[in-house]
């Protein structure tokens, strides 16, 4: 491999709620423009990762290092770290009360100052990007599942993010409007974008990841390439897993 | 039959007076609405701070408003405050309306705010926004909404609130029937007008906490 700029590395990380401790020194890395997909069952902690990464959760032990900056809620404003590390989330969270466009230029307007006719050109363009051209004016309450998903990633790339994360975008979708999302993140994936997904979308871990990750009970049991987990998968954990998903 | 013509004449012809009440009444709500409502906004963001101390402030205050009759926190303010400061009876008799309006707007505001789904506020932080930036332009307006309706309720019970500033000698639209009967030894008349002004009053606000809600609801 060759030598990648490192992107996101996770030392020993450690995360409990009260007594349940979710994540177990875990280990990560995430290099620039890989495609990272962590795959396991309800409860193994894959969502409580990605939320420590963009610092929703504050960790107990152990080390974040972003783009070789290793950040602390002590040291660092967050909000800067979260202006780099875009989230789209499984119920979408798109704010109601603005329209598609409102939505997608809030954060580049309010947190970044763009001015706003420049916000707007670049929202636009995002939206046309996702295939939403047409819906700039429409509030999300009228949009489909797979519409308003697709408006989420379009407002999370108008802060030009480094990474972007991804905590299951298909799970709350009916079946029909999965494939839009995951053709949009495909594609993004494709471009160059650094990106970590949590999903149960086997299909999509399979074609665009470069790495899968296989959690189970807080840590990582695997990882690999799509390659060598869903074909050749070393541990009997994950091949349990697998035949549970994929079967 | 006789009464009901008398009455009407007397309504009729005491409307110039009754309209300085009714101006007075309506700045008086007004401007003590106004200020409850930066009153019980910050008393939210006392209750929602997750700091003890200030939420322990927020509850005592609230506790004092409700458990307290109304016309004692009128006289209780406004001899206290014309005591000690150079300030009008009308902005003593405002000041003490929205003491008391300001708990319970504080409630309705605390109550919005919470029943605004977590993922907001988390997709604003994600995006990078401060927790003040995120409550302003994510938050508030949403819980605003969902206010509306309990806030027009609570303007109404404001509005009607404000006679009782007739007590401590403010000539709104009840001081103005009470001076009105006193004078002529005839009260009756004078209480049915200063009850179809509140009414028209409320009709007119409820007209247009209506017409709010639907304003706001497009995006719906």
């Amino acid at each position: 491999m060759s030598e990648a700029k490192e992107m996101i590395r996770v030392e020993k990380l450690n995360k409990s709620f009260g007594d349940l401790h979710v994540l177990k020194d875990i280990d990560l890395k995430v290099n620039e423009s890989d495609v990272v997909v962590l795959i396991g069952a309800s409860g193994s902690g894959k969502s409580t990762l990605l939320r420590c990464l963009n610092f929703l959760e504050i960790k107990n032990s152990g080390n974040i290092i972003i783009e070789g900056e290793q950040i602390e809620k002590e040291t660092h404003n967050l909000n800067k770290v979260r202006e780099r590390v875009g989230m789209v989330f499984q119920h979408f969270n798109l704010f109601p009360h603005k329209t598609v466009l409102e939505n997608v230029i809030e954060a580049p307007v309010q947190v970044k100052k763009m001015r706003q006719s420049e916000a707007e050109e670049i929202g636009k363009e995002l939206l046309n990007k996702v295939g939403l051209g047409d819906k700039n004016n429409e509030y999300p309450s009228k949009l489909s599942g797979g519409q308003k998903q697709r408006v989420a990633i379009a407002r999370a790339l108008a802060m030009n993010p480094d990474v972007m994360l991804f905590d299951e975008p298909t799970s709350a979708l009916d079946p029909e409007l999965v494939g839009e999302v995951l053709a949009t993140m495909k594609e993004l994936g494709e471009e160059g974008m650094t990106m970590v997904v949590v999903t149960h979308e086997m299909g999509f871990a399979r074609e665009v990841g470069d790495w899968v990750v296989y959690m189970h009970d807080g840590k990582i049991v695997e990882t690999g390439k799509p390659s060598d987990i869903f074909d050749n998968p070393k541990e009997e954990r994950t091949q349990a897993f697998l035949n549970s998903v994929l079967h | 039959m006789e009464a009901v013509i008398e009455f009407f004449e007397i309504f009729i012809n005491s409307t110039d007076v009754f309209f300085r009440g009714l101006w007075i009444t309506l700045r008086l709500s007004v401007v003590s609405l106004l200020i409850a409502l930066v009153i019980g906004l910050f008393f939210a963001m006392l209750k929602i701070s997750n700091v003890k101390a200030l939420e322990r402030i927020a509850d005592m205050y609230i506790w004092i408003v409700r458990g307290t009759p109304l016309i004692v926190q009128i006289f209780i303010l406004f001899y206290g405050l014309t005591d000690v400061f150079l300030i009008s009876m009308f902005w003593a008799a405002a000041i003490a309306l929205a003491f008391h309006s300001g708990a319970y707007i504080a409630e309705i505001i605390r109550g919005a705010i919470q029943s605004v789904d977590m993922g907001q506020t988390e997709a604003a932080r994600s995006l990078g926004m401060t927790q003040s930036l995120a409550m302003r332009r994510i938050i508030l307006p949403q819980a605003f909404r969902r206010a509306v309706p309990s806030l027009g309720n609570q303007f109404i019970i404001g509005i009607k609130d404000s006679s009782l500033a007739s007590f401590i000698g403010i000539q709104e639209l009840f001081g103005v029937a009470n001076s009105l009967g006193s004078n002529s030894f005839n009260y009756m008349p004078y209480f049915l007008s200063v009850a179809v002004y509140y009414l028209l009053i409320v009709l007119i606000l409820t007209f247009c906490v209506n017409r709010l809600e639907k304003k706001l609801a497009v995006s719906d």
